[in-house]
């Protein structure tokens, strides 16, 4: 059986669309040299093929993959779709053809080369993941709440459940700056939309005072005799800054 | 006094309070409350020095009645003095919650007029903070010694850790710094809390809804250097309070020269530090890794090596028990490898079931070969090139700065000086 590989591959960039493209790799004996989204720069002189998404297909492929190798190999391809790393799409379609291959043993071979790059990928982003349910910082404005982030990966489908668990009933919004995106909680309706632009109204006064009182928490709760901006800058990379209540001037706009 | 006042001499009154984690209890949240908790805990920031913000750490007054030598708060100490309205703290904290600056409070307090007193009203702040405000979240508190037993099994439902801290290594030195507090006083609600959290576990078998005493366990700190203990001293003690009183952690807190008192080091001793983030790394062994104190140190030596770490320093002492196969080993052999964390050694352990493992695999896999690759064969070889005595490899494990520092004349000195540098990375949990 031989494989066409001179072919590139172009999907909507949903996961839903590169499951689309498994199916169409393995029914048209293909191996894609690249798989692009719509929104990424072309380094092919080659014109891609289009994959269309079709939804009661991509429930297939979803379906296949749990039986024939495994809930968690599909939760981890799912949690390497999020990530930013380049060529994700690929090394999901390669450790896809391994896991059929071999089942449910694919994600224990730490070994092989397109599982330590998905496993990797997924590392990363369980770790901002984590990161982010801490340094994520909230204002008030009129009873509800706002958050914006910009994280490497696309990881608010994972952090907002925990939000949404800790603050069952608030109303509130997180704001992805980098993927333009937002999730929602109100009226215990929840929904993940894109926004290309978002304007906070300026801070009332009481959200003020809180800023005040916990960037003055922070900087009394910290010993002047053991002060060590290498270790800090290591735990809380300057990147986190911007968006730290600690670190910003009170402002009207974030 | 405002707010913002009150919160900055009270918070500054409680930083030296090591104990900083929101760890140690699971709790989904739930409709018409707010917060919930995570087993690992999460960090909201570091503070300038480093270390983990994770609860709004304060003390609910600091005007002492008692007079602790080493303490900022005591009695004859010229301070500003402030204390909470249990309203005022509590709406701060449910405010500091809800935009996720913090996963909790870490209640703590000096003794207003008398330890039933205080008591009573720490436990109206939680009260508030739990039924009114319906909060799901963490919450840290102190037990207060000499309170009344009733009132302490009423802090500890509205809690989901308690503390007493130990504040010194031995009876001797309690004595000489803490004369209104002894060590029974302190063990004795030790041994109550554990005596609750047991009575309440076999209560919670019998009515599922009974509520929880202090889930997450207690725990207690120690303060380092102010005293004349040795390592092996502390570590025994620390050994001791897992087992006998069911600890969950034990925190070392390197002394702060704050007040000025003939019984203690001089107002411009330096914090030994490097010793603290030895102390962590031995405790991870011990709660961890399943070493016992006793391998560790012993009369002989009784304090660890500031150059290398405690599992570094054990490996060469035992150099006759390596190096491992990285193949065959059981897991716990695994975790005796310097360098070699829970995470490496399962991960290990996974592959291998599929496949024989060389070197390369294990950096394929993220396992950081840079301290275990002495300790390993893959297949029966040896990493190529490395030495196989322990004086080579220990050369050839400390860092470019230890090194240099190894080779000066002041050693030692210089090492319980600094307070920066690469040692200190992992310093407050002690990971190695
Ligand atoms: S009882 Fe506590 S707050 Fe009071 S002086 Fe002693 S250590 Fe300080």
């Amino acid at each position: 059986m031989s494989y066409r590989t001179d072919i590139a591959y172009l999907y909507d960039g949903t996961f839903h669309g590169l499951l689309c493209c498994v199916h169409e790799s393995y029914y048209k004996k293909e191996l894609p040299f690249a798989i692009y989204n719509y929104e990424e720069e072309q380094e092919t002189l080659f014109t891609p093929k289009e994959i269309l998404t079709d939804p009661d297909v991509a429930g297939r492929v979803e379906t296949s993959i749990v039986n024939k190798i495994s809930k968690d190999a599909l939760q981890l391809v799912y949690l390497c779709f999020l990530s930013s790393m380049k060529g994700r799409e690929l090394a999901i379609l390669h450790f896809l053809r391994l896991g059929y291959k071999v089942g449910s043993p694919v994600i224990d071979m730490l070994t092989h080369d397109a599982v330590a790059k998905v496993t990797n990928a997924v590392r990363n982003v369980q770790g901002e993941a984590h990161v982010y349910k801490g340094f994520l910082r909230f204002s008030e404005f009129d009873g509800a709440l706002a958050a914006v982030f910009e994280p490497k990966n696309f990881i608010l489908p994972i952090v907002a459940p925990h939000f949404c668990d800790r603050m069952p009933d608030e109303h509130f919004l997180i704001y992805d700056k980098t993927h333009k995106h937002a999730f929602i909680q109100q009226n215990g309706e929840k929904s993940l939309i894109p926004i290309d632009n978002l304007e906070l109204p300026e801070a009332c006064t009481e959200e003020k005072m809180y800023r005040e009182l916990w960037k003055r928490f922070y900087d009394t709760i910290a010993i002047e005799g053991r002060k060590n901006p290498k270790l800090r800058m290591g735990n809380l990379p300057k990147r986190f800054w911007s968006h730290l209540t600690e670190f910003t001037e009170t402002k009207t706009t974030m | 006094m405002g707010v913002l006042d009150k919160l900055t001499i009270l918070s500054d009154a409680a930083k030296y309070d090591v104990a900083c984690t929101s760890s140690g209890v699971e709790r989904k949240g739930e409709a018409g409350s707010l917060g919930n908790t995570l087993k690992g805990g999460i960090c909201h920031s570091f503070s300038a020095d480093g270390r983990c913000i994770a609860l709004l750490k304060v003390l609910l007054s600091n005007a002492c009645v008692y007079d602790c030598n080493y303490c900022v708060n005591r009695r004859s100490n010229d301070v500003k003095r402030a204390t909470f309205i249990p309203t005022e703290l509590a709406e701060l904290m449910i405010g500091f919650y809800r935009r996720n600056y913090i996963e909790g409070l870490f209640l703590s307090s000096a003794v207003v007029k008398n330890p039933d007193y205080t008591c009573e009203q720490m436990i109206e702040t939680l009260s508030l903070i739990r039924n009114h405000y319906r909060f799901r979240g963490y919450i840290h508190v102190k037990a207060i010694p000499g309170a009344d037993d009733r009132l302490l099994t009423a802090l500890g439902l509205l809690a989901d850790r308690m503390s007493i801290n130990l504040e010194l290594p031995s009876h001797d030195s309690l004595k000489l710094l803490a004369p209104d507090k002894s060590r029974e006083s302190i063990l004795q609600p030790m041994g109550k809390i554990k005596l609750g959290i047991n009575e309440n576990k076999t209560d919670i078998v019998r009515y599922r809804n009974a509520p929880k005493f202090v889930p997450a366990g207690q725990s207690t700190q120690m303060i380092i250097g102010a005293t004349p203990e040795t390592d092996y001293q502390i570590i025994n003690l620390s050994a001791a309070l897992y087992k006998k009183y069911d600890l969950k952690r034990v925190f070392y807190s390197a002394y702060m020269p704050v007040v000025e008192s003939r019984n203690l080091p001089a107002l411009d001793t330096k914090p030994q530090l490097l010793r603290e983030h030895r102390l962590y790394q031995a405790d991870w062994l011990l709660r961890f890794y399943h070493f016992d104190a006793a391998e560790l140190l012993d009369e002989k030596n009784p304090n660890f090596n500031p150059l290398i770490d405690p599992k570094c320093n054990w490996a060469l002492n035992n150099y006759d028990e390596f190096p491992i196969e990285v193949n065959t080993a059981p897991y716990e052999t695994l975790l005796r490898v310097p360098g070699l964390g829970v995470k490496s050694a399962e991960k290990i352990m996974r592959a291998r079931r599929l496949t024989t493992l060389d070197f390369d695999d294990l950096k394929k896999m993220g396992v950081v070969l840079k301290r275990a690759q002495y300790f390993l064969t893959c297949k029966g070889r040896a990493m190529l090139g490395l030495p196989n005595n322990p004086e080579s490899i220990l050369w050839g494990l400390l860092s470019q700065r230890s090194a240099e520092m190894a080779r000066s004349a002041e050693q030692l000195s210089i090492f319980h000086m600094d307070s920066n540098g690469e040692e200190l990375v992992k310093c407050l949990t002690g990971q190695i």
